[in-house]
């Protein structure tokens, strides 16, 4: 069925991005997300920002795949922001040790340039994340990133498990699609129409049948593995092995300047992991 | 054949922790290399467990008491783990799909040599060349997604025979398989043990469909014991089949019918090496004299699908321009191979998904505008397996669920629901939990759950899928039951027997479009609509050309109308 492109999960496009192996992936991740985690400089998150967005159009993931959590991430940031702000409105002014007033909201409460900048900078900083999350879990294919993480060492059980994990993902989703339709039928309301807790308790006579269904599943595959011997020695090999190739090297030469470059401006060039534009 | 048995059960039992008694019983059974062995027996006969402990998996996974003794190659098993047993059997699982344990074709194949430390280059050569073998070399780097039920199966085929196993088990290889599929699964496993002379065990309750292709001994199992151990021709000529459950070949069934006292000499192990000297008079008259059942259903129609399109992606049509007419009170069968748009025809009927064209009636009425909820309480839609649809732990509480989403007052609920407890033969478990029953009871209590809803039309997705033919019979007299009791039924299904035997109407779905909407006796006849839509032209036609019958589809149709005779 085409329906599969629409699921969030590993596909395999012949892209430059899917090419890399996954042990690169994972390092590029690593390198990039400590990178925007570190710095609170606006501009090195948002080159970070635009290079993975960059990254995930040349990785030809379709819109349509990642919409959902694309949604799910923008009203999670928002609701993070609204929060914060609330809970310390100050909270810029003590970083950047200047206030200027825009206006007053509410009583004593204000809002500062330094606290909207602040806000903005945390904003991007996590929004920054997303894209690189996305591209690392739809481009790597499980087994080969199992390869290459056994390959640094990482216990093979715990490598294999994560990429049945990952295999095993969309099977889910579909299942998960197929019983909410069939409940639905049976009258469960998953509209906007039901009220929140009803919502949760609606959700719930779904996820059980899954988790029923899915209990059978994992017998039926522990069984297949075991009667063609995995674990029988504490050490395998991998079909889908690869060895690095020049171009991992290079991804992971560039991720490691980006994150050097975003520290070498925050110790000597900030003197602090923030950038101060008030001073 | 050599003296020496590969496998060799003496005074074996074993009885899982979990059962008060013992599955398997005072097993004494011999199997000699280069064996083709049958194993059936109803379900809960105790036949997958001896697979089980075959291969391993008892005591490896499943714990129980074992006593006695099970030698393969001479080493008794106890003192072997499920890892050298493993390089001694190889099994194919029922689920292929479930089985998948790789990303790609390749992957799954390699799957063996990766936990035997195989090196990278030697792997892939191995790989390549067993893939020729069961001809999936062109798909190595497919994912199980793209592939066809009969392709999942022969990567579990190749996954195992490139261990060079001596032993190859198969545990019920046509579970999961249109006929058509099934029928070549038969073939390849037959080739391989001609062309390597491995011992074969298939474990299976179709038996008709595994006869396809010789079968060196047959042995039934019933209740934990082996009751009976022969070849196929004296086991169809016995009265063995009968006894314990198990659906005995179709064109047996009809030569007996016709009177015809069935011996081991006529070879009736195979329709291919039956001889019917001197019975084929006798198969004609009796043909003769079965009077055709004239009833036609000419109700109203209940639901008519006028020129329905449908597409996924906008670009590649999964259904195209679908005309049919169901009257009231019929019971239809949709057939069609995986991906033909079966299932997609029942999700626009419910509503999960909008045509593109065309439209839906119901008694008349265009149900365009009806949301899933309110399809629901005309159209019910039974999902082929009873865990995906049970949510909650006791059976009253699961009928109940679509009445107290709907906000139904609880007394008006209970006498509902009692009423479809006491259709549906659950009554006397009102107050049991779920997990406690069967999986016939469950399915039948996910099909009161829909029931309860009071629908006018049922859709049943492979309702018999898996079952032996006891609980085969038990689920479709039970939805003739719901049939008589004015509830249209419409039945999406591979299943020949189910089509001959209980739905006179039979639509066949190929790529998209309709191919034929006729009796069932046309569609098992018509070689071109059983070529596109993988199906198997029934044993019961060859048996009519044998007989020297040329109608059969005649043939095929009186003897549907005289086994509805019997039955009513």
């Amino acid at each position: 069925m085409n329906s599969k492109m629409k699921l969030f999960s590993y596909n395999f496009v012949d892209s430059p991005i899917h090419r890399l192996s996954g042990l690169t992936k994972l390092i590029c991740f690593m390198l990039l997300t400590s990178t925007v985690m570190y710095s609170y400089d606006i501009r090195i998150i948002l080159v970070v920002m635009l290079f993975s967005l960059f990254i995930l159009k040349i990785s030809r993931i379709k819109f349509s795949q990642i919409r959902l959590m694309i949604i799910y991430v923008l009203v999670f940031l928002i609701t993070n922001a609204v929060i914060s702000f609330f809970f310390s409105p100050e909270q810029g002014v003590n970083i950047y040790k200047t206030r200027h007033v825009i206006g007053n909201l509410y009583g004593s409460l204000k809002l500062t340039w330094e606290q909207l900048f602040y806000q903005f900078t945390k904003f991007f900083k996590y929004a920054s994340v997303v894209p690189l999350g996305i591209i690392f879990l739809l481009t790597t294919n499980p087994s080969e990133f199992a390869s290459s993480l056994n390959g640094v060492k990482v216990n093979f059980k715990a490598a294999y498990a994560f990429a049945l994990t990952l295999r095993y993902f969309p099977d889910i989703q579909r299942n998960y699609h197929d019983i909410s339709q069939a409940q639905q039928a049976r009258g469960l309301d998953l509209s906007h129409k039901a009220k929140p807790m009803d919502r949760f308790k609606y959700a719930l006579l779904i996820i059980i049948p899954l988790i029923f269904s899915t209990l059978d599943r994992i017998e039926m595959i522990s069984n297949a593995m075991d009667l063609r011997g995995f674990a029988k020695s504490n050490t395998r090999t991998w079909y889908t092995y690869r060895k690095l190739q020049p171009r991992d090297y290079a991804a992971i030469a560039v991720s490691l300047l980006i994150f050097f470059v975003a520290i070498g401006i925050s110790v000597f060039i900030n003197h602090s992991r923030f950038y101060n534009p008030f001073i | 054949m050599n003296d020496q048995a590969i496998i060799e059960f003496q005074d074996f039992s074993f009885q899982y922790f979990s059962q008060a008694e013992p599955t398997l019983i005072d097993i004494n059974l011999k199997i000699y290399p280069g064996e083709k062995i049958l194993i059936v027996g109803p379900s809960g006969s105790g036949k997958s467990t001896l697979g089980r402990c075959l291969n391993g998996l008892i005591p490896f996974s499943y714990t129980g008491v074992i006593n006695g003794s099970l030698k393969i190659n001479g080493i008794e098993t106890a003192n072997l783990d499920i890892f050298s047993l493993s390089k001694l059997i190889g099994t194919v699982l029922q689920d292929s799909d479930g089985q998948f344990v790789g990303l790609t074709v390749g992957e799954d194949i390699a799957f063996a040599l990766e936990n035997d430390n195989v090196d990278h280059a030697e792997m892939n050569t191995r790989v390549t060349d067993v893939a020729r073998m069961v001809d999936m070399q062109n798909w190595l780097s497919s994912s199980p997604y793209e592939l066809s039920g009969g392709q999942k199966q022969r990567t579990s085929l190749a996954g195992v025979l490139i261990d060079d196993v001596p032993i190859l088990l198969f545990d019920e290889p046509l579970a999961n398989l249109d006929p058509a599929t099934g029928k070549t699964a038969i073939e390849i496993i037959d080739d391989i043990h001609n062309n390597s002379q491995k011992t074969v065990i298939i474990i299976e309750h179709r038996l008709e469909d595994v006869l396809h292709r010789n079968i060196d001994r047959v042995i039934v199992i019933d209740e934990g014991r082996i009751i009976a151990d022969m070849d196929a021709d004296t086991l169809v000529s016995s009265k063995i089949l009968k006894d314990t459950g198990i659906r005995e070949p179709l064109y047996v069934t009809a030569l007996k019918y016709a009177g015809i006292n069935v011996t081991s000499k006529m070879h009736p192990g195979h329709i291919t090496s039956l001889n019917l000297e001197g019975s084929q008079a006798v198969l004609r008259s009796w043909y003769k004299a079965i009077s055709p059942d004239s009833q036609h259903n000419t109700n109203p129609s209940i639901l008519m699908m006028q020129n329905i399109s449908f597409s996924y992606d906008g670009v590649r049509h999964v259904l195209e321009d679908i005309n049919i007419d169901i009257r009231k009170g019929e019971m239809v069968s949709i057939i069609g191979k995986n991906g033909a748009g079966k299932s997609t025809l029942s999700k626009l009927l419910c509503g999960f998904e909008k045509e593109d064209q065309g439209s839906i009636h119901f008694m008349g009425d265009d149900i365009k505008g009806l949301t899933i909820k309110e399809r629901a309480e005309i159209i019910g839609l039974v999902m082929q397996n009873p865990n995906q649809m049970i949510s909650k732990p006791m059976i009253f509480d699961e009928i109940a669920l679509g009445l107290r989403l709907r906000h139904v007052p609880e007394d008006e609920i209970a006498p509902r629901v009692d009423k479809v407890l006491k259709i549906c033969g659950l009554a006397p478990f009102k107050d049991w939990p779920i997990s406690a029953l069967s999986y016939g009871q469950k399915k039948r209590v996910t099909i009161a759950s829909i029931l309860v809803l009071d629908p006018k039309i049922l859709i049943l997705d492979e309702p018999t899928a898996g079952q032996d033919f006891q609980h085969y019979t038990e689920i479709m007299k039970f939805l003739v039951e719901i049939n008589k009791g004015g509830v249209t039924v419409i039945l999406i299904t591979h299943d020949m027997h189910l089509m001959l035997e209980y739905t006179p109407r039979s639509i066949v779905l190929s790529g998209g479009r309709k191919i034929a909407d006729t009796l069932a006796s046309v569609v098992l006849t018509d070689s071109r609509v059983i070529e596109e839509a993988n199906l198997k032209e029934t044993s019961l036609f060859k048996l009519a050309q044998l007989a020297g019958i040329e109608d059969g589809t005649g043939f095929v149709q009186g003897f549907i109308d005289y086994e509805k005779g019997m039955r009513s």
